[in-house]
């Protein structure tokens, strides 16, 4: 396929099929778009839509039925386990609903945690993680342990640990789903802030006035896309 | 970023892993522990113990051959007289046939055991009296303290002398030097020419119990059969006892250690010859040597067995903790995984946990198997070697239990599909 050269991601005709007992089920049903650099998207959709299907599938933690998926000019599909973990910790940024921190790491190893991962990490990837930290408002709390910070912090510490590999794709599952309306408000302010400074990213959520931030809203139903709609 | 610090962030995080539950990390390394100094402990001990066998039968003399009376058992029909004089053991006969027939002999030396009380003013024991010939004391390897030991001389003119045993000397001479001295043993009295070193308790011996002395003392053997005879009269309730026994030990010193089986077999033909009755004992410490061996030989591998039985159940133990560990922690597993850890960052994690849990538990183990060896020698009066090389097999053994048991659940870790692993609450 055929991709422009700063499309960071693209779905070809995805399938993703279960089998629950004799009974397949087709949770993506023929999916295909594609994301170009600096789009803000939101995936909208009830339960049993698809949607956290095809977040996993371009997170790259699970693999296509048939289709293809492209992300960072490579075809996932022809990728092994340590390739796609590859991708992971060098390409993509994951934020998730309940923080998904590491209890027993401080805030900056937990900041670092994708860089430990990394074959050949940047050099200067603390003084990245630090500087995230700070950007956050976090750079007193260096030391503390995800269990002493409030949501918002936490929430915070995850935004971090998603930027610091400087990913070509953030994906966010339900960010502000845990968090009161104030801090929620914070937080997708910031959503805001790092699309208009050019970052990628894919915001999972059911609220709409959470998809009325993104510059594309997909409606997933029946594991098919119902619409997409370009905002802006 | 390098290797060393990889290393070191691992290890670092595995610390700080186990130090959230340290109750748990502390109780799981428990089996590796006691694993660990039982191997430790159990080596020392059959090493002490196979040590001093060792020593007690190198005592003997690995070249000499012991031929010893013993008193046959009562036959029944006699059990009603009062007063008989029972005839048995060894010869003077015997002695010559060793010293004219066997070949490869260097020296043999006879040795009779006289019952007579030994006083010095108004100290008195019943120590073991030994008439017995010069050659003793190289044919024994006894080492002489002060003075001389019995001579050719003394054997030939009768001379009343003898030498003591050092604690015997300490006994009747406790603040002064035996040597000049007279001792009174039976009726009459004896110079004191000497004093040997004491020789180590065997363990067939019984303990000195409470003020019984200890110790021998040495009479020149043509003296001791002018004065006390040959028969010896025990009194006992009711009767009195009479033996006659001419030798009580016969000890022949082979030249060379490889005659000593012959020899061995030589002896042994001669006695079941000549004596009808089962009034003798063949003690050939060579032999005993062997089979020293080889009960420590089988020591170790029972040993061996117990101690790997135990460090089995430890790395059972582990492994069973860090199934559940992993399970406990499968959210934790399905974070990292999205974040871009690998199956085998995941492997190394759980396994550097393992290790660390019974490498502690290995380090603490070896602390504790260097503690009961001790312990054993102050209060079960045992000895205990412990080589340097039990420590090290033993905590090698620790890591490497750490290791096998950790392979699975880190394994199934690794294996988990991040997706289900992150939808784990």
């Amino acid at each position: 396929m055929i991709t422009g050269t700063d499309t960071v991601a693209a779905l070809e005709d995805v399938r993703r099929t279960y089998l629950m007992g004799s009974n397949e089920v087709h949770a993506l049903d023929g999916v295909s778009f594609d994301i170009e650099r600096g789009q803000y998207w939101s995936i909208m959709g009830a339960s049993g839509s698809g949607k956290s299907t095809l977040l996993n599938l371009m997170g790259c933690l699970d693999r296509p039925t048939t289709g293809t998926y492209w992300l960072a000019g490579r075809d996932t599909g022809s990728l092994d386990d340590d390739d796609l973990s590859d991708l992971r910790s060098t390409h993509l940024g994951f934020i998730f609903q309940s923080y998904n921190l590491i209890p027993q790491l401080d805030v900056l190893e937990n900041i670092l945690v994708p860089i430990y991962y990394q074959d050949e990490p940047a050099p200067d990837a603390e003084d990245r993680a630090r500087a995230l930290a700070d950007r956050m408002g976090l750079s007193d709390r260096l030391d503390h342990r995800p269990p002493e910070l409030s949501g918002g912090q936490q929430q915070r510490v995850a935004i971090s640990r998603a930027l610091v590999n400087d990913p070509d794709l953030i994906l966010a599952d339900e960010a502000t789903g845990n968090l009161d309306t104030q801090t929620a408000t914070e937080i997708l302010d910031l959503f805001d802030e790092l699309s208009a400074e050019g970052k990628t990213i894919v915001f999972v959520t059911h609220e709409a006035h959470v998809a009325e931030r993104a510059s594309h809203i997909l409606r997933m139903r029946d594991g098919r896309i119902e619409e997409v709609k370009v905002q802006r | 970023m390098t290797a060393t610090r990889v290393f070191t962030r691992s290890l670092r995080a595995g610390v700080r892993s186990l130090a959230l539950h340290k109750l748990r990390s502390l109780l799981t390394t428990l089996g590796v522990l006691f694993g660990t100094s039982s191997v430790i402990s159990m080596l020392a001990i059959g090493e002490g113990a196979s040590y001093e066998a060792q020593e007690q039968i190198k005592q003997l003399g690995s070249q000499n051959v012991i031929l010893r009376s013993v008193k046959p058992p009562d036959s029944p029909n006699d059990t009603n007289q009062t007063s008989r004089v029972v005839n048995y053991g060894l010869t003077r006969m015997d002695r010559e046939r060793v010293e004219d027939t066997f070949v490869g002999i260097e020296k043999v030396v006879a040795v009779r055991e006289i019952q007579q009380e030994v006083r010095v003013k108004n100290r008195s024991a019943n120590p073991r009296v030994l008439a017995t010939e010069p050659a003793y004391i190289d044919v024994t390897g006894r080492m002489v303290w002060e003075g001389r030991f019995i001579t050719e001389e003394d054997d030939r003119s009768l001379n009343n002398v003898c030498v003591l045993s050092t604690e015997l000397a300490r006994y009747y001479f406790p603040l002064e030097s035996a040597v000049g001295k007279r001792v009174k043993i039976g009726p009459d009295y004896f110079d004191v020419v000497g004093t040997v070193a004491p020789r180590m308790r065997a363990a067939d011996d019984p303990a000195p119990a409470g003020e019984e002395v200890t110790g021998e003392l040495f009479v020149p053997y043509q003296t001791a059969m002018r004065w006390f005879g040959e028969i010896q009269v025990k009194m006992r309730a009711g009767s009195r006892d009479m033996e006659q026994v001419e030798l009580h030990e016969i000890i022949a010193r082979v030249g060379r250690g490889e005659d000593v089986p012959m020899v061995a077999a030589a002896a042994r033909t001669m006695l079941e010859r000549f004596h009808d009755k089962r009034d003798h004992d063949l003690i050939v410490p060579l032999e005993l040597l062997a089979r020293a061996e080889e009960t420590k030989r089988i020591f170790n591998i029972v040993l061996g067995s117990i101690a790997g039985i135990s460090l089995l159940v430890g790395g059972i133990g582990i492994m069973n903790v860090m199934l559940a560990t992993v399970t406990e922690r499968t959210r934790e597993i399905g974070i990292r995984r999205a974040l871009g850890a690998k199956r085998r960052h995941i492997v190394s994690q759980f396994l550097v946990e393992c290790v660390l849990l019974s490498v502690g538990g290995g380090a603490l183990g070896v602390g504790l198997g260097l503690a009961i060896p001790l312990l054993v020698e102050e209060f079960a009066d045992m000895r205990t070697i412990v080589t340097p090389a039990a420590p090290m097999i033993a905590f090698g053994i620790s890591a490497g239990v750490g290791v096998i048991f950790g392979l699975y659940p880190a394994w199934r870790a690794a294996e988990m599909d991040p997706v289900e692993a992150l939808r784990h609450e």
